[in-house]
């Protein structure tokens, strides 16, 4: 990209006022000014996120669905209007379909525990190669419950997934597909409309694992066409500890309760019990209500600048990063994929990630080094990991300048 | 060289050092110049699996003292393995065993020891002390059966 190019975009994004709303951009690593690139393991959040959860543990504050005080009244109508709020964002067809969760993680499990008890001995579930631990390790554990056989769509040289492979992967023994949206290692932004035809035709359901994508993009669910979409809030500016598992109405309903407790009941007795209807079903014991709150408030902020601007200027700031790293000698980038979002993995010549990192971090600079998670990924390149730098919407071109100035010494410090 | 004046040596060598650059310069040298671990220990066997970085110890018992050889794919944690290494290497197994290694804290490294960076080293440290213990409780052993 021209640098006039770069200084258009970056001109046309408030980045300043942006950076101006997340108090910790402003503090300090080691003695010098922070250089956050790690958005992609969590991102930091707004004052107005911040705020928002304090606010509600000082005025709104009590359990949910089950009071018959105003108080607790105020709580479920935050916790159920926050419900909407993401229902909205994500264009569900139904705010029913969207289920609370701890985060992605549990999303995956949820949908592997639950939908995943009508698996049989031999059914086949589909990964790729690209998958983060989390969106292997619980298919894993209901293949062996199961009987279920994992098949895995592999990976090509620039990070993308063979969708020829895929296609000649996909059986009448295909019961689930799952996949990544966007790559948390490589970056890439995999072909998730095409992979849920495919699936669909082949009469399997598809999970897709939004984590990475849902910061960058605006993602619709109904366009998708998938049957379940998860993601967690705290990479997309929202606290930590809540997610959601979005998934299609019919399917939810027929699937079975994930954990036992309370709200997730219709009435219990020890004759037996019966549950209640989603998506409170699969909500048992008392949920993170401010969790949710903030979340709600990370969304009208994403809302308010626009996902699209942010989806343009990311796009701009990694071109600059690739563009600015690729002059130091030795660098190779790891994942060129043609649709990325975000996500800068790298090495230079055969320095180690973690000698890298650590200077790194001394000058300042967050970045994340190792496997991220994908250690089947890391195997097909046959490396031990990278370094990570992930971008954000509060990232500058001078956070680039800085990656490349503190890599540059490093990577002279290490030869 | 005690133990404490092993420590001592060290301490006084980092002070020269006046900001961080030098310092992991240092690091970087005596990670360069570890003799390496003969290469038939960089086995399974020998290796102490870290998230980010990984190592591979080797532990002699020579009479009542251990000698030891590391290697690690990482050159920072290489230097900082060499360190231990030159701190504990020899040392009769009881004294391995009960070591203070508070060294690390002195020249300002003690993040690298942090369970976060789960880099091997600290697990490294465990596993040369469980030599040391387990050296320790065989020569007792013989000596009680004596």
């Amino acid at each position: 990209m021209s640098s006039s190019a770069t200084a258009t975009a970056t001109q046309t994004f408030p980045v300043e006022r942006v950076r101006a709303d997340f108090p910790i951009l402003a503090t300090e690593m080691n003695g010098k000014p922070l250089v956050f690139l790690d958005s992609a393991a969590s991102s930091q959040k707004p004052q107005v996120v911040i705020d928002a959860i304090a606010h509600y543990y000082q005025t709104d504050h009590a359990n949910v669905h089950r009071g018959v005080y105003a108080l607790s009244q105020r709580a479920t109508d935050a916790f159920e209007s926050a419900r909407a709020t993401v229902a909205k964002y994500i264009n569900a067809a139904d705010v029913h379909e969207v289920i609370w969760t701890r985060g992605c993680t549990e999303g995956i499990n949820l949908v592997a525990s639950s939908y995943g008890q009508r698996l049989r001995p031999g059914d086949e579930i589909v990964l790729t190669t690209m998958e983060h631990h989390s969106n292997i390790v619980p298919w894993q554990l209901l293949a062996q419950r199961t009987g279920a056989v994992i098949k895995v769509v592999p990976v090509t040289e620039t990070g993308e997934l063979d969708i020829d492979a895929y296609r000649a992967l996909l059986t009448d023994r295909t019961a689930i597909v799952s996949v990544v949206h966007v790559s948390n290692a490589l970056g890439t932004v995999n072909p998730v409309v095409e992979m849920t035809r495919l699936a669909h035709g082949a009469g399997a359901v598809i999970l897709v694992d939004g984590a990475q994508a849902i910061p960058h993009e605006q993602v619709d669910v109904q366009a998708i066409g998938c049957d379940f979409y998860v993601f967690s809030g705290h990479k997309m500016l929202g606290p930590t500890g809540q997610g959601v598992l979005w998934g299609k109405r019919e399917l939810l309903e027929s699937m079975p309760p994930y954990q036992g407790g309370g709200e997730m009941i219709d009435r219990v007795s020890f004759g037996g019990t019966t549950f209640n209807t989603i998506p409170l079903r699969f909500e048992a014991g008392t949920p993170n209500i401010a969790g949710a709150v903030g979340l709600a408030k990370a969304v009208d902020y994403l809302r308010e600048l626009g996902v699209d601007n942010i989806e343009r200027y990311e796009s701009t700031l990694l071109a600059y990063a690739t563009q600015q790293m690729s002059e130091i000698e030795g660098f190779r980038v790891i994942g060129t994929a043609a649709e990325k979002h975000s996500v800068l993995s790298f090495l230079v010549d055969e320095i180690h990630p973690y000698d890298i990192g650590t200077l790194l971090d001394k000058q300042g600079v967050a970045v994340r080094t190792g496997h991220h998670c994908c250690q089947p990924l890391m195997d097909h390149y046959g490396i031990p990991g990278t370094v990570r730098a992930s971008f954000a919407l509060y990232n500058t071109t001078e956070d680039v300048d800085r990656l490349v100035a503190a890599t540059k010494r490093s990577v002279k410090m290490l030869r | 060289m005690t133990l404490e004046q092993r420590q001592q040596e060290i301490i006084e060598e980092f002070e020269t050092f006046d900001d961080w650059m030098d310092k992991y310069e240092h690091i970087i040298e005596l990670g360069k110049s570890l003799p390496l671990i003969d290469e038939g220990y960089k086995d399974d066997d020998h290796l102490i699996r870290g998230c980010q970085s990984q190592v591979w110890l080797h532990a002699d018992p020579a009479g009542d003292r251990l000698k030891f050889t590391a290697d690690s794919d990482a050159i920072i944690t290489k230097g900082l393995v060499s360190l231990m290494v030159r701190v504990l290497d020899g040392l009769p197994a009881k004294q391995i065993a009960a070591a203070e290694l508070d060294f690390v804290d002195k020249i300002g490294l003690h993040e690298h020891l942090s369970p976060t960076r789960s880099n091997g080293l600290r697990s490294m440290v465990k596993q040369m002390k469980l030599y040391g213990f387990a050296l320790d409780a065989q020569l007792n052993a013989a000596d009680h059966a004596r």
